[in-house]
């Protein structure tokens, strides 16, 4: 059975639409428990700015108890909680919630590695100057882990294309529902070809935007 | 203004304990620049850390201006620091701003207007010397324009205490010579009080005007650099001395020397404006007895002129002594006995 090419590019746009909103609203939403997160990991580390054995201890069990679960798996698992917050486990909408909480504790350990690179002396120097906690946290580590910091979320981003593509496989919408459903499952190469393509573009065009972003924001 | 009392640091390890400052007492008179000597793991950098609280005393007291900085809030503790101007070995200036966005950071924090930052950070520019590079990256710099920046930095809120540590250790001799002049010159025309830590010799001698050295977390020795420059006490402070100043001539010289019949050395040393009196030439024509400069040096200290010299007579034995003895009225001599080494 062959797909009727004039009706199937509406559906592939469509499709790539639900994609990228996927991937966006994710990016934004994990981000920001992600940064937050990250950040409180680092600052609460042993010696750091604000040292606090129990809250590192609690958020770091919590990322490596989430991140190795194979996202399909975890997917569905939580599928329960999915549903009492979205309302509904199937769409694009209901695959943003387990992708947000999966890229949040990823993003989380990005933001962590990047901040530990910086060099302490300098978080000693502001110190010195009599700076804050807080005002360390956004005058001194953001601004100098920014740069890493945009090419480690041009990594996640990349995976949370691939991500997308496996919440589409159970519902959720997008190039992955649609290739299952016509690739998969209607034994169409050509559709499978379509949808790996735009796939590829995705991604080279997440890399390429992170890399003009974080060189932007570079400064070594 | 500053000062130490008592004061000892101990970091607990896994299982050990590391005594890094072991009760220093020190005071930091206002206006002048200190030097901390000591070998790397003397524990010189802990003690800095400790002036503005980086690290808390385990033992023992601070205090600047009379007051007991351990005891202040956070709130004031941040307040205080902002009066306190540090610069490091390895500059950390941040990576993400300007040279002139470095210079603001203190300033931004202390809550100053646009406009003031502006004309202050112009103003600190061109003290430092590097007004051309307002826009530039800290990537973008030498080392020596880096600590520039550092230095800058440290001083944007006029603060009455810079500590510097080790902070030309990181630069070639020009540049610290250059780093150094700065520093003295932020000393003179501010009165800004310099604590400075250091393991080069050479840096004490330049620019403190006392001393104190430092061994195993304790003070081994302190005082007016020229006192401890021409009569140290311990040998750790011999030992540093000699890495800037030597007194003995190689070993391949002194065995010529032997090899030629090897007189008597005597070690003179003059201090102060005894250096502009001709007393060897005056003592030693009086007794009829020559002398013969063998080896050594006269260099300035604090502005004050320091001669060490190695020096053999020749005549007879009596007058020899007697011209000995009227020196040792005048000038530091004692015999060289420690040749064989």
């Amino acid at each position: 059975m062959k797909v009727d090419w004039t009706t199937f590019w509406p559906r592939v746009a469509e499709s790539t639409g639900e994609t990228i909103t996927m991937v966006f609203f994710t990016l934004i939403c994990g981000s920001i428990f992600g940064i937050i997160i990250g950040l409180l990991l680092f600052v609460t580390r042993e010696k750091n700015i604000l040292e606090n054995k129990f809250v590192f201890q609690i958020l770091n069990i919590l990322i490596n108890i989430i991140r190795p679960i194979p996202f399909i798996i975890f997917l569905v698992a939580i599928s329960p909680l999915t549903r009492a917050v979205v309302g509904t486990t199937i769409g694009t909408t209901a695959a943003i919630f387990p992708m947000t909480i999966v890229a949040s504790f990823s993003i989380a350990r990005v933001v962590e590695n990047n901040l530990v690179s910086i060099d302490p002396g300098v978080i000693e120097a502001a110190q010195a100057m009599g700076a804050s906690p807080l005002k360390i946290i956004f005058t001194v580590l953001i601004p100098e882990a920014l740069g890493p910091l945009i090419l480690g979320l041009t990594f996640i981003s990349v995976s949370l294309i691939d991500f997308s593509a496996v919440a589409g496989t159970v519902g959720g919408g997008g190039l992955g529902h649609l290739a299952m459903t016509y690739g998969y499952q209607r034994f169409d190469s050509s559709v499978m070809l379509v949808t790996v393509i735009i796939l590829i573009v995705l991604v080279q065009l997440a890399q390429w935007l992170g890399n003009v972003l974080s060189k932007k924001f570079m400064r070594r | 203004m500053i000062a130490f009392k008592n004061v000892s640091k101990t970091f607990r390890l896994e299982k050990r304990e590391v005594h890094a400052v072991q009760n220093v007492s020190l005071t930091i008179g206002e206006g002048e620049i200190f030097g901390i000597i000591g070998f790397s793991g003397a524990g010189k950098s802990t003690l800095l850390r400790l002036v503005n609280m980086l690290e808390r005393p385990t033992e023992g007291t601070i205090t600047i201006h009379g007051t007991d900085i351990n005891k202040l809030s956070p709130k004031e503790l941040r307040k205080r620091r902002s009066n306190i101007g540090m610069i490091f070995q390895n500059f950390n200036l941040f990576h993400s701003r300007t040279v002139a966005g470095n210079i603001a950071y203190p300033l931004k924090l202390a809550g100053w207007s646009k406009a003031k930052i502006n004309d202050r950070v112009a103003e600190l520019l061109s003290f430092v010397g590097l007004s051309d590079k307002a826009k530039d990256y800290p990537d973008q710099l030498s080392g020596g324009q880096k600590q520039r920046v550092g230095i800058a930095r440290a001083l944007a809120t006029s603060p009455d205490v810079l500590i510097c540590d080790e902070a030309t250790s990181a630069l070639d001799p020009e540049t610290t010579a250059d780093i150094l002049r700065l520093l003295k010159k932020v000393n003179k025309e501010f009165g800004i009080t310099v604590l400075l830590i250091t393991h080069e010799m050479h840096v004490i001698q330049s620019i403190c005007h006392r001393v104190a050295v430092m061994e195993n977390g304790r003070v081994i020795e302190s005082g007016d650099v020229f006192e401890v420059f021409t009569n140290p006490q311990h040998e750790t402070t011999q030992r540093f001395i000699q890495s800037v100043q030597q007194d003995l001539p190689s070993e391949n010289i002194m065995q010529e020397w032997r090899k030629r019949g090897g007189k008597k050395l005597y070690r003179v040393i003059f201090k102060g404006s005894i250096t502009n009196d001709s007393v060897l030439s005056q003592v030693t024509q009086k007794h009829d007895v020559h002398f013969n400069i063998v080896y050594g040096s006269v260099q300035e200290l604090q502005e004050k002129l320091f001669g060490n010299l190695l020096i053999s007579f020749e005549g007879d034995t009596p007058k020899i002594q007697a011209t000995i003895s009227e020196l040792a009225s005048l000038v530091d001599i004692r015999e060289v006995t420690d040749l064989e080494s």
